[in-house]
């Protein structure tokens, strides 16, 4: 019964981080249709800040700071953001599917950064002692899903303000927007830089949660794959699908886990393999037979005139 | 001596990503969209490349367009069964869809032909001593091959019918389709083009280095840097490009980590994106 419960913390919780970085993704593409394809990226530069900036000293990697949990979040959350700026300036103008192309780049570059440099990260060794903002894992989950409703409660009034309006707005029609004066493409570095940020702060807590952090974690797939498949199971542009989404592909993915950890060791690698191919074909199939997801972008209704 | 050492091995890894590049610059002038499943296709060229080698025991040359073919189909597979019926929404729809053919074809290559690397024939290359230079005939067959195959890709591009419906087809659109061009039988020929090229690239990578089920998404952004280098749409621009970024790749380890020679195919294709985002040869953006 323990151990279930203790199953299920984590289970949780780690649902919890990733609805971080799908409310991120949400900002980007949900609402401005941007397509950051390098998540994993900006996850992994939150996370390696956050740590580098709390974890005790030591001789194996860069740190020593020692400095408290909140102030690793914000920094993990403004270096992401910077990242953001520095592949955003070039690409802001041209169609999404070059910020795709840079995005991918950026976060195999860091991927690279991560493992080779070790006087900062470690290298695949990875940073091990992060500490953690409160003793027990149901105070931790606890933290994570304050996080959850902080992000949630922001993006959900970003997307009611005026600012999320141009964000969608840009998406539907980029020269009506430009034509009735807006700066495109600032606005566009606004979204993806407050994305980015976002994500950047998922990654913080994956460090804070897991104490330790390797180039592993950040691969591909589980950094950017999972939560792209998250996003749009659950509806992009909808905050609400966003959670949703995140918490179905997460019971599948875990589930999945599950059933192959019963097959025989020599077929481990085989296993992991059979998920992916899993989730990538829910992935066709979602973009076949239900694009706007479980719970569709709720459009404004349009007013008619003598209404309020 | 160091340097022109080094020209030799970014003049073979520049054939590598001239042939991945074409298929990239076709798919993204014509369907609109940059195909993320092209590295893992080339991954899927080079083991089906394998399976005749270590099969029928014939050499990797051989095998070449047996891989091609083979690829070519799966592209139309996948394209008919999956981004034609998305091809009614925006493209960038289909964007997201490839990332996940991607990883799909990457799992697949691992339950079928397993996680380790694997290689076309064991053993030691003498390598012929021109001038100096160290050059294995592996490299002088890579070079040769990729040469004859853009002469091909040129011949089919300015001499059939359907290469000349191609390129009207990424030059203008519309222009093309009030012709009369079948579209969507230049889609497939898009697709033969771009997944035999694809094959030929893999095969070629698995000749210089060894095969493993991420081979083809290791050269996916110079690949793209290429094809952006050398403007959308342009399958002759793929050519320069793919010279152009193998070769400053293999130059930047006279100063940088190996390791970091994709992020220098990454620079400057960022730099060629914020200067000229229409590429060297104007193709589109």
């Amino acid at each position: 019964m323990e151990g279930l419960i203790g199953y299920g913390v984590f289970f949780l919780t780690m649902a919890g981080i990733y609805a971080v970085l799908t409310l991120g993704l949400n900002l980007q593409w949900g609402f401005t249709g941007q397509f950051n394809i390098g998540v994993a990226g900006f996850f992994a530069v939150g996370a390696y800040t956050s740590a580098i900036v709390t974890a005790p000293d030591s001789a194996a990697h860069l740190g020593g700071f020692g400095l408290p949990f909140p102030i690793g979040v914000a920094a993990a959350a403004v270096m992401s953001g910077l990242a953001a700026v520095a592949v955003g300036w070039g690409t802001m103008r041209l169609r999404t599917d070059y910020l795709a192309i840079a995005t991918i780049g950026i976060a195999e570059i860091i991927r690279h950064v991560l493992k080779n440099e070790d006087w900062l990260t470690n290298g695949v060794r990875g940073i091990p002692g992060i500490p953690r903002p409160v003793e027990t894992e149901l105070g931790l989950l606890g933290v994570v899903i304050g996080f959850v409703i902080l992000v949630y409660l922001l993006i959900e009034r970003a997307r009611k303000s005026p600012w999320g309006r141009v964000l969608r707005a840009i998406r539907e029609n980029e020269n009506a927007v430009m034509a009735s004066g807006k700066d495109v493409a600032d606005f566009r570095l606004q979204a993806f830089v407050v994305g980015s940020a976002i994500m950047g702060l998922g990654g913080a807590l994956y460090a804070h949660f897991t104490a330790f952090i390797s180039p592993e974690a950040f691969d591909p797939l589980y950094g950017t794959f999972l939560i792209w498949v998250m996003l749009i199971a659950g509806g992009s542009g909808n905050n609400k699908g966003a959670l949703l989404g995140t918490l179905v592909i997460w019971i599948v993915w875990s589930g999945s886990e599950i059933l192959t950890s019963r097959l025989p060791v020599e077929y481990v690698t085989q296993a992991g393999a059979l998920r992916v191919l899993l989730i990538g074909v829910i992935l066709q199939v979602i973009l076949l037979y239900r694009p706007e997801g479980l719970l569709p972008e709720e459009r404004p209704r349009l007013g008619r005139p003598g209404d309020g | 001596m160091e340097v022109l050492q080094l020209l030799v091995y970014g003049v073979v890894l520049g054939s590598i990503l001239t042939l991945g590049a074409i298929g990239v610059s076709m798919i993204f002038g014509i369907l609109r969209f940059a195909h993320f499943a092209h590295g893992d296709m080339m991954t899927l060229g080079a083991y089906f490349g394998l399976v005749f080698v270590a099969g029928a025991g014939i050499s990797p040359l051989a095998a070449l367009p047996l891989a091609m073919g083979l690829t070519a189909g799966v592209a139309i597979v996948v394209d008919q069964t999956i981004y034609r019926r998305l091809r009614r929404t925006q493209p960038v729809i289909l964007l997201i869809s490839s990332f996940g053919i991607a990883l799909a074809l990457r799992s697949l290559i691992q339950l079928v032909w397993g996680p380790n690397s694997e290689v076309y024939r064991s053993g030691i290359q003498i390598p012929h001593r021109v001038f100096g230079l160290v050059v294995k005939p592996d490299h002088l067959w890579i070079v040769c091959g990729a040469v004859g195959l853009v002469v091909a890709v040129h011949l089919f591009l300015t001499r059939t019918k359907m290469g000349k419906a191609m390129r009207a087809m990424s030059d203008n659109m519309d222009l093309a389709l009030v012709t009369g061009i079948p579209a969507e039988r230049v889609i497939m020929g898009t697709w033969v083009l771009g997944g035999a090229m694809a094959a030929a690239a893999g095969v070629f990578l698995g000749m210089d280095t060894r095969l493993h089920p991420t081979i083809g998404w290791g050269v996916l952004l110079p690949v793209f840097a290429a094809a952006i280098l050398g403007g959308i749409g342009k399958p002759y621009g793929a050519i320069a490009g793919g010279m152009v970024i193998g070769i400053a790749m293999e130059l930047s380890t006279l100063v940088l980590e190996p390791t970091y020679k994709p992020a220098v195919a990454f620079a400057i294709m960022v730099a060629m994106l914020v200067v000229r985002p229409s590429g060297l040869f104007g193709g589109r953006t």
